[in-house]
């Protein structure tokens, strides 16, 4: 049996006194789209944080590929964060630096590529998402879609094996989310891995290899998109989905 | 409307400020005046009594000096306990014009704000002033009380100790205390190859040379001679400067207020110590064994 | 990876090159609007100007004051004297400045760092700042320029101008510290996270993410210390050198005039002008740059 992509087992993780994640378990494997659903605060963000390296957690493993456990103590973070693509909310593009020297900072300074290879590589991938227009503008000047656009291609210019996305489009109005969604839904035909946290219940509905429902610090259903939005076994799924419904 | 009318009254405030601190000296002046014309209505004529002249108290006469007053004008810090020399000095004058010690008032007048044009708050500063006719353009003098020199001092292991000449001095590192007319000898009379230092007060000119970092102080040479009797062990006055002439002898008076016409009346009465030998005593009494030999050109 | 998005391009900035449209009624009233603007500010400003003149000149004391701090021939007479003592400020501040701004950089980034391994070097720059910020700098001067010498230590520089500028370098380098740890923590934590989650290393990130955009956030107060340092190369003259003040200072004490000081305020104005005007150009140019808004 070959291991996922993504295994998550156990993972407890507190701020202060506030327990978030209650021995969490999920997996991830190759080229699957999981989309994590859930109320505000039932630890969504977080799980993606933990993955990414950027909360330390305070119990459990998080393991990618079977091999490289994220959470060792003397893990070495820069490798997980290479392979591990993160999107956030608020797009956090560096203003002081141009589109083009947004996408090719990590990719010369952390893989050690030439300027004329990365710029040719960011250039390939700004086509691609219909910004090739947008190379030299300061990300101030862009649209709010355009910059999670930007924000997406920034982060596969390392050429990640997992992508999270992090509720990528709360912060957009609402003609703009559609532009960004296309893009995560093209970078799923395309077979990327990717696990993301929305809600944008409809997408997920079309979009999802698998629904994982959080609540409590735990995934307490999951399944495929049909089953958890159509017959979730659990009240508190259901409920949920009403209240997401009825706004 | 605000505005405008805010920065209206900013922007004049300080000279305004300046304006009423002269108006105010005058009512001042104007107050003691009438006060003094009623009581010595029936005295004598001589205008130089207490009751007669207008101090900027009336009755009292205000005497200014820089803090802290050294050694040997000054002794203690303290202008009013009678001692040191200047000390001695102002006393003798209010006490010729006929004011008693109790009658003397003392304030504090630093050197670099003396000359400051607006109202003064002293009737005379006596604080080693030198006179010189640039100066009596903006303030007043009293004659001369004391015929000063100025000295180089140095340490004894200083490469200038032995110097007898002027020359000797030209490729030393001179210091001097700033708004003396030391650093103008240093200028005039050395010609040094390197750019003088200058300090604030002796104190800092003092730790300087004791540094090595200047290798001879020029001072007056009573203020040289209290410097290396009282502060320095190892230090010595190299020599002092020759007057050229009699008129180009410098001496230390006291400054005025631009047109007081007190200053006639301390000067008749320096001109009576004089005559009567008080100022020699003066001079005898705190400057004693001031002296050094004359640096040749 | 490639992925194609078919859908048309939103475009919020600009839509054609066809001239802007304002209605001739309101673009006239908007010209009256600015031109009686104009003629308000002209006229508020003579206003102030003359009465103030007239307020000062009319002044009893004027006459004096005018003698003093503004005789035209003095300052005439003195000039040379004070702008030749003015090149030692000048020097001094050339060396002090860049000197300050690397050792400032390096104790904000000290203080800024979290390893139990930095904790001493924390501590100590923590006990620096706090320190040399709060002990007077004409205190430093003294004690570096007249103290050190006095220790007799053998090569060491007994040269007052050396601690003179030691003295402000160590002040100001407290003071520019807290300036730009101040800058590093007004840039949002996100973008470290940001630039972590790309995989840069913490002094990648730092370098080109954080102090970009914190040392531009800080040009201006840094600015401020600049000229506020300039001024304060006059206190090196309290250990002797003779610098534009303190030749003021001698060739006031010499004829009893203040015109001499106004000569050295002349001079540093003639100093700080240009700096402030090419600060205010880099800000624009940048914000020129990075469009209307403002960065996140």
């Amino acid at each position: 049996m070959t291991s996922p992509l993504l295994a998550v087992e156990t993972v407890h993780k507190a701020y202060d006194d506030n327990a978030v994640l209650r021995g969490l378990d999920l997996s991830v494997d190759a080229h699957e789209v999981v989309v994590l659903i859930g109320a505000s605060g039932s630890g969504k963000s977080t799980l993606l944080r933990c993955v990414n390296g950027l909360e330390p957690i305070d119990a459990g493993r998080i393991v990618l590929d079977g091999e490289l456990e994220v959470t060792a103590l003397d893990a070495d973070l820069d490798v997980v964060r290479r392979r591990v693509g993160i999107v956030f909310q608020s797009f956090n593009l560096f203003p002081h630096r141009r589109v083009i020297d947004n996408i090719t900072l990590a990719p010369r300074k952390v893989l050690g590529k030439s300027k004329t290879d990365a710029e040719q590589h960011a250039h390939e991938l700004l086509t691609s998402f219909g910004l090739s227009d947008k190379a030299n503008d300061y990300p101030d000047r862009l649209s709010g879609g355009q910059q999670q656009r930007v924000a997406i291609v920034r982060a596969l210019a390392m050429d990640p094996e997992l992508m999270l996305f992090d509720e990528i489009t709360s912060a957009l109005d609402p003609q703009l989310v559609g532009e960004v969604l296309d893009v995560v839904r093209g970078l799923s035909e395309a077979g990327m891995t990717i696990l993301m946290a929305t809600h944008e219940m409809a997408f997920a509905q079309e979009s999802a290899d698998r629904v994982c429902f959080l609540d409590g610090g735990v995934v307490l259903e999951e399944g495929p998109p049909e089953q958890v939005f159509g017959e979730a076994r659990e009240s508190r799924t259901r409920d949920f989905l009403a209240r997401v419904r009825a706004r | 409307m605000r505005r405008s009318s805010f920065a209206l009254v900013l922007v004049p405030a300080a000279l305004l400020l300046a304006a009423c601190g002269s108006s105010s000296g005058g009512t001042t002046t104007s107050t003691s005046a009438t006060a003094s014309g009623s009581t010595s209505a029936s005295a004598s004529t001589d205008p130089c009594t207490p009751t007669a002249m207008q101090t900027l108290t009336a009755g009292k006469l205000t005497v200014a000096t820089d803090i802290p007053a050294y050694s040997p004008y000054f002794i203690d810090n303290k202008p009013a306990n009678g001692k040191g020399f200047e000390s001695a000095v102002a006393y003798a004058v209010a006490k010729t014009l006929g004011y008693t010690a109790d009658q003397v008032t003392w304030v504090v007048q630093p050197f670099n704000t003396s000359y400051a044009p607006g109202a003064k708050k002293f009737d005379f500063d006596i604080n080693q002033i030198s006179i010189t006719p640039a100066r009596a353009k903006v303030v007043d003098f009293s004659a001369g009380y004391y015929t000063v020199n100025q000295a180089v001092i140095a340490l004894k292991s200083s490469k200038i100790a032995g110097a007898t000449s002027l020359a000797q001095l030209q490729s030393a590192k001179l210091g001097a205390q700033v708004g003396t007319t030391s650093y103008k000898y240093i200028l005039s009379d050395i010609k040094p190859t390197q750019q003088p230092n200058v300090y604030n007060d002796s104190a800092t000119a003092t730790a300087a040379l004791k540094n090595g970092q200047i290798d001879g102080l020029v001072v007056d040479l009573p203020t040289a001679y209290y410097i290396t009797t009282a502060e320095l062990d190892n230090a010595k006055i190299v020599g002092q400067f020759p007057a050229v002439t009699a008129n180009d002898a410098e001496q230390f008076g006291m400054l005025f207020q631009k047109g007081n016409p007190l200053v006639s009346c301390v000067d008749k009465a320096l001109a009576t110590m004089t005559a009567s030998g008080e100022l020699t005593t003066i001079q005898d009494t705190w400057l004693a064994g001031v002296g050094a030999p004359y640096f040749t050109q | 990876m490639s992925v194609t998005t078919d859908q048309a391009e939103p475009t919020p900035t600009t839509t054609a090159a066809a001239a802007p449209y304002v209605d001739p009624v309101r673009r006239g009233a908007l010209r009256r609007r600015g031109r009686r603007n104009l003629v308000v500010s002209a006229v508020s400003l003579v206003v102030v100007v003359v009465s103030s003149a007239v307020v000062i000149a009319n002044a009893s004391g004027w006459p004096a004051v005018q003698a003093a701090f503004f005789n035209p021939e003095e300052f005439r007479q003195y000039f040379p004297d004070v702008l030749a003592a003015f090149w030692l400020n000048i020097r001094m501040f050339l060396v002090a400045e860049p000197v300050i701004l690397v050792l400032a950089l390096g104790i904000a980034l000290i203080r800024g760092t979290r390893s139990p391994v930095m904790f001493p070097l924390r501590l100590a720059a923590t006990v620096y700042t706090d320190v040399f910020r709060g002990v007077p700098t004409i205190l430093l001067v003294l004690l570096l320029g007249l103290g050190v010498p006095a220790l007799n230590i053998s090569g060491i520089p007994t040269d007052p101008v050396i601690w003179g500028v030691v003295a402000l370098i160590v002040s100001y380098s407290a003071y520019v510290a807290e300036v730009f740890r101040a800058g590093i923590e007004s840039v949002h934590p996100s973008q470290r996270a940001a630039a972590r989650s790309l995989g840069l290393s913490s002094v990648q990130s730092s370098r080109y993410v954080i102090l970009p955009q914190a040392i531009r956030r800080v040009v201006p107060p840094l600015l401020n210390d600049f000229i506020s340092l300039q001024k304060d190369t006059a206190l090196v003259s309290v250990i002797g050198p003779i610098e534009a003040l303190r030749q003021a200072q001698i060739d006031g004490a010499e004829n009893f005039t203040f015109t001499p000081y106004v000569i050295a305020a002349v001079l540093f104005i003639a100093l700080t002008v240009p700096m402030t005007r090419f600060a205010d150009w880099l800000n624009a140019r940048a914000a020129r740059e990075r469009g209307a808004g403002g960065s996140a």
